[in-house]
């Protein structure tokens, strides 16, 4: 491996990490899980349904914000807040992922048919 | 964006054999690992569990879109957010979806099999979060490296 690509990886894994520290919560999970779903949404609709404070929602959704997977959005007077899966990599990877499955899915139709 | 997934396989074996493999549902569940509740209608939909170990809990849902006899098989089928079994079972309503066509041509040893599956330029970053936790070898995995990324940087993450 050549000296540049592993400082690539080095970094993309150090990135990695802060993410997953940030993530390595439950709160925090459970406000990335919500929030994955696609739409941005305010303190109050992340609160609602929680035991924690408005105060602590909005710690929690700090951290977030500095490792990137979550930004604040202002609409009208209310800052909402929408998730950003940059830092984790591209849907690349997922494609890549569901390529291999094929890989994997033709090759057994392959024997099927060819037996 | 790459968001189109294309593979050609020849196949040693005449169209009939493949289309067959390819439309009857329970040869496709054969080779696919998925176990159908009945055949293949175009313009309906297609129900089923996956077989594949580790994702038994998984439901197949696909809407069949043409089947131009021993030319063309498609359907769309939904990516839901998580195929994971950790924190629910899959939630297929309103899911993305992308198409699968299956393309077959004859060819002098047997079958030229080309398939696509487009679309995924419609599919929302939580799929992305997914694909990372994969890609990384999970949690458990992830949690060590970040231990030791804690530790050997003394970065504290509380807030």
């Amino acid at each position: 491996m050549s000296r540049r690509s592993h400082s690539s990886v080095a970094a993309k894994r150090r990135t990695h990490a802060l993410v997953l520290a940030a993530l390595g919560d439950a709160t925090r999970l459970s406000l990335v899980a919500k929030l994955c779903r696609g739409q941005p949404r305010s303190i109050s609709q992340l609160t609602r349904g929680s035991k924690l404070t408005r105060q602590a929602i909005t710690k929690h959704l700090r951290v977030l914000e500095s490792v990137g997977i979550v930004h604040g959005v202002r609409k009208g007077r209310e800052s909402r807040f929408e998730f950003d899966p940059e830092p984790l990599g591209g849907i690349k990877e997922y494609v890549d992922f569901v390529s291999e499955q094929w890989d994997q899915a033709l090759s057994r139709l392959k024997s099927f048919v060819e037996d | 964006m790459n968001s189109v997934i294309e593979k050609r396989i020849e196949l040693k074996a005449p169209i009939s054999r493949v289309w067959r493999a390819l439309t009857d549902y329970r040869e496709f569940g054969e080779w696919f690992r998925v176990k159908l509740d009945g055949p293949f209608v175009p313009g309906q939909v297609s129900r089923g569990q996956i077989t594949y170990p580790g994702y038994e809990h998984v439901k197949w849902e696909a809407v069949v879109q043409k089947m131009e006899h021993e030319r063309l098989f498609s359907f769309t089928w939904p990516h839901p957010n998580s195929l994971e079994k950790v924190d629910c079972p899959p939630d297929y309503s309103g899911a993305p979806t992308t198409l699968v066509e299956f393309r077959l041509e004859k060819t002098a040893s047997g079958t030229l099999l080309v398939l696509t599956e487009s679309g995924f330029d419609k599919l929302p970053g939580d799929r992305r979060l997914e694909a990372f936790q994969r890609n990384d070898g999970g949690w458990t995995e992830q949690m060590k490296n970040v231990e030791n990324y804690l530790a050997e940087n003394h970065v504290a993450q509380k807030p």
